[in-house]
């Protein structure tokens, strides 16, 4: 009793007829609501961009009804954004597992990047030879791209667990490791006649795309999405099924939503944060190897570290940890990047993610609590 | 410089022994309960007026009226005669009266001078730091409250910290200081220089409201004594040398109507829990546990009473896993159990109705479903090749929810919404569901309305029928006495005796005995009978 303190009651301006009365929630709102909420925020910060839009002297409508067919207006562009969605959507689904245990894994670029130095490991150390069928080439990159981000995440993991050092501070910092890592690589060791990059993969080590069945199938060609969003589909059911139908998903809800409890129901935390660490990792991981087998084919560093991982952030949260919704928002996200280039490369499209990150993440207070417009002194 | 409260000593006008605060017919009100009953209390100048009671008596209610943290609904408070009311603790503070709550409120990161100058109006702007350091030495060198002040905070143990509390009411000029069950945080040796500490204010002039439920401590220190129970006063301002301890212990635990329950008699099985010398620490890494035995046998209900703090909680954490002992051996049905881990109990039919519902016992964003689950998602029907079964387990969730009479919508419903007494059905089902060898029950009517109360004893006393082992840790003496077979009473971390309920009427006597226990006296230093009536 001596901890409560009086609760403060918000200030009233009497000169307003209305107000807003707010107060917590006390049953669960209908399933519809946080889907019309989430809408209803994208649409309010649409707005607000577009507000932004016009007053930096641009027509909102036009840049708006641009973006929407620059990044969904034919099947080729719709091909480009979902190559943009794909190593956003892995690393969304790493930050998903690691954030549903509320563990803060600010390094899935760094495990992004790892996993893609991992598979190129493959093709340019030579572990493989050359001329090693795909079917051989594919499967081992993807293994050696998932070990190598798993090991990105083990590190930080490692640390939380025994040592309890925090893990936004050292996935964070591993991520500069990570980039500093490949870039002795791609420069000195790897190097391409001197630039900094590495020779083109053997086309056996490429990930299958739609134009390679152009021959057969004539709609496809042009087409670059490759099997990278495939891997995604797939990792994000599996991942959905693990999180809320598996007894490993279980522990993991419960010691993110109540560590007490989930000590209380004799679960081992600590052993825990390692292995979602390591899986958090290796889903990006698979990301980065997805990005150089099927879109870069090389290892280099500026298109790999192009800031994924952190976007992944962003988008898992956006889809409440959910793997399934991470799917749609990444799709969304992607649209944003490509689309956002075609206006601007940089300041506009970032802003309107920035507004819709920030109007989101607003709404939930509309989930939590109860807001009524009142008449002012009508209240029991 | 300005701030010379610090240099003012020694009451003048006001004679020693007058009357300095007075506080008439208080009432203060909390959702559901009623903390403070029409309440009187007073101080006198250079004094230590100690405020004894049971947690939830409402000692810390009345104290925070006084500092000006919460307003009463009714009653008046004056100072020095004058009738005054405080919005504020600021308030209090300008009239003298300032508090030194359990819990400190200090930034850690900052200096000793630089945490009593928090919240000051003055200086302005710059703070010449080095003569407010030697301002900050003079007075603890004073009132020999050693401390240095251009330590961290960080860097100071909890008694230096609760010495730097008390400098930053000394500083702003307080002459009474209220402190909150200032020894709970203490180690022994500390309580004495703290004793020391308080002495020498009251020379000074100050008076001193000491809030403790501790009566050998009051015993020592106290000039006066009012003794506090359930928002009662129910001794008032009872001169320490005029009052013996049997006394004080019968006001304050109090004689309560026995709750009447259908209890059968029972002879008890082969023993399952032993509690052999255990030793524990507690977060803070105190002794809280220091030398425990005890033991629970099947078809039996055994309590264990004491005021909150005593090492209960650490008690019950050792037995149920989520606690290492320094020492000591505990056994379930001859098997070792000693710093075993959680999981190895719960496998082995151990049961925990923790005490904290929605720290421990409940994860809030989780469904009904997932919460009730928590103890067997391990085992099949529920689980099934590392997959869990839905559908089992909602039918689980919904079986439970017709048994226990959970009041929820759906279970799909997030705990957090389910109300105090739904929740622990929630937990008491999950827990009895999974028909344990032995229960572990921490308070489990706390918070509840009566009937929820008398739903819970059921239910305990139905497992008691099936032949649990049930350990009751419980604050409420009647619920102990009226439930338990027998009952063990523990006092800072030692059991202070054991009383078999079934062979003793629930008298007066037993209550007098069982209070002093529970304020520090062994079983056998007192005498039942004669002895009591005549210490």
């Amino acid at each position: 009793m001596s901890e409560t303190l009086p609760i403060q009651t918000p200030l009233r301006n009497k000169r307003f007829p209305f107000h807003l009365n707010i107060e917590p929630r006390l049953s669960e709102p209908p399933r519809w609501y946080p889907v019309a909420v989430s809408l209803g925020a994208i649409l309010v910060a649409l707005i607000i961009g577009g507000i932004m839009i016009a007053f930096a002297g641009g027509d909102p409508f036009r840049s708006y009804l641009h973006i929407a067919e620059a990044s969904f207006g034919s099947i080729g562009v719709l091909s480009d954004t979902i190559v943009k969605a794909t190593p956003i959507l892995l690393t969304s689904l790493a930050c998903s597992i690691a954030f549903r245990m509320r563990l803060w894994n600010i390094g899935a670029e760094g495990q992004f990047i790892m996993g893609a130095f991992g598979a190129s490991a493959i093709v340019l150390t030579p572990i493989l030879p050359e001329n090693t069928p795909a079917w051989i080439f594919i499967p081992v990159m993807i293994l050696a791209g998932m070990l190598a981000g798993a090991l990105w995440g083990l590190i930080p993991g490692l640390l939380k667990a025994f040592l309890n050092v925090n893990e936004i501070i050292s996935s964070l910092m591993m991520n500069y490791i990570a980039i500093a890592w490949v870039n002795f690589f791609v420069f000195a060791v790897w190097t391409e006649g001197g630039f900094q990059m590495t020779h083109q993969f053997a086309r056996n080590a490429w990930l299958p795309r739609l134009l390679d069945y152009a021959s057969t199938i004539p709609v496809l060609r042009g087409l670059t999405t490759h099997l990278g969003f495939v891997f995604g589909v797939v990792a994000a059911v599996i991942l959905w099924i693990i999180i809320y139908r598996s007894r490993w998903g279980y522990e993991i809800r419960l010691i993110g939503d109540n560590k007490h409890a989930a000590q209380y129901a004799g679960i081992n935390i600590t052993s825990n944060i390692v292995l979602v660490m390591m899986v958090s990792g290796a889903l990006a991981g698979l990301g980065g190897m997805s990005e150089v087998a099927g879109v870069v084919h090389r290892l280099q560093t500026s298109p790999v570290a192009a800031g994924y991982g952190f976007t992944g952030i962003i988008v898992a949260w956006l889809a409440k940890l959910n793997p399934l919704v991470a799917i749609l928002v990444s799709i969304l996200f992607g649209a944003l990047i490509l689309a956002g280039r075609e206006i601007q490369p940089s300041g506009v499209p970032k802003m309107i993610q920035g507004v819709i990150l920030v109007c989101l993440i607003a709404s939930d207070y509309l989930l939590r609590y109860r807001v009524t417009i009142v008449r002012t002194g009508k209240e029991a | 410089m300005e701030i010379n409260q610090t240099e003012t000593t020694i009451p003048s006008i006001e004679e020693k022994g007058s009357l300095f605060v007075e506080m008439h017919s208080i009432v203060k009100r909390f959702p559901g309960v009623l903390a403070n009953d029409h309440m009187d209390f007073d101080v006198r100048h250079s004094e230590i007026h100690a405020l004894l009671g049971e947690n939830g008596a409402g000692k810390s209610t009345l104290m925070n009226i006084l500092a000006g943290l919460y307003q009463p609904e009714s009653g008046v408070i004056k100072v020095k005669g004058n009738e005054v009311k405080f919005t504020s603790p600021r308030d209090a503070i300008q009239a003298g009266i300032g508090m030194v709550h359990q819990h400190f409120m200090l930034v850690q990161t900052q200096t000793v001078t630089e945490n009593i100058q928090l919240g000051l109006d003055k200086p302005r702007f710059f703070m010449n730091l080095r003569e407010l350091d030697r301002e900050v030495a003079g007075l603890s060198e004073r009132f020999g409250l050693k401390v240095d002040p251009r330590a961290k905070i960080w860097q100071l143990s909890v008694g230096e910290q609760q010495r730097v509390e008390i400098l930053k009411m000394l500083y702003r000029g307080t002459d009474i200081l209220i402190m909150d069950e200032p020894t709970a945080v203490l180690a022994p040796q500390e309580i004495n220089d703290l004793f020391k500490t308080l002495r020498a204010m009251v020379v000074e002039g100050k008076s001193i409201i000491f809030i403790s439920h501790k009566l050998q401590e009051v015993m020592a220190i106290a000039d006066r004594i009012t003794v506090l129970r359930k928002g009662r006063v129910t001794a008032a301002g009872l001169d320490a040398k005029q009052t013996t301890r049997p006394e004080l212990a019968r006001q304050m635990v109090g004689r309560e109507v026995i709750f009447q329950l259908d209890k059968k008699p029972k002879e008890p099985g082969k023993t399952v829990l032993q509690v052999n010398d255990i030793h524990a620490e507690n977060d803070k890494g105190l002794h809280a546990l220091n030398g425990v035995s005890l033991n629970v046998c099947a078809g039996e209900i055994v309590g264990v009473a004491g005021v909150a703090g005593n090492g209960q909680r650490e008690l019950a954490q050792v037995i149920t896993g989520l606690r290492k002992c320094t020492s000591g051996e505990i056994s379930l049905s001859g098997e070792k159990l000693t710093n075993r881990s959680a999981l190895f109990g719960i496998l082995r039919g151990i049961a925990h109705v923790p005490e904290d519902r929605t720290r421990v016992g409940t994860a809030p964003d989780l469904s009904v479903t997932d919460n009730v689950i928590m103890k067997q998602y391990r085992l099949p029907p529920i689980a099934r090749h590392g997959m869990l079964s839905m559908p089992v387990a909602t039918k689980f969730a919904n079986q439970l929810k017709a048994d226990y009479d959970i009041i929820v919508p759906n279970v799909e419903t997030p705990v957090r919404l389910l109300s105090g007494g739904n929740l622990q059905r929630v937990i008491l089902a999950r827990e009895i569901s999974g028909q344990p060898s032995l229960l572990v029950a921490v308070q489990p009517t706390r918070g509840l309305d009566v009937g929820a109360i008398e739903g819970v004893h059921r239910l305990l006393l139905a497992q008691r029928e099936a032949g649990a082992a049930i350990l009751l840790i419980s604050e409420e003496l009647e619920e102990l006495l009226s439930l338990s077979d027998r009952v063990f009473v523990i006092y800072e971390g030692r059991i202070m005796g054991e009383i078999n309920i079934r062979t003793s009427e629930t008298t007066d006597e037993l209550i007098e005995t069982v209070g002093l226990m529970m304020t520090g006296t062994p079983l056998d230093q007192i005498h039942t009978g004669e002895a009591v009536r005549n210490v």
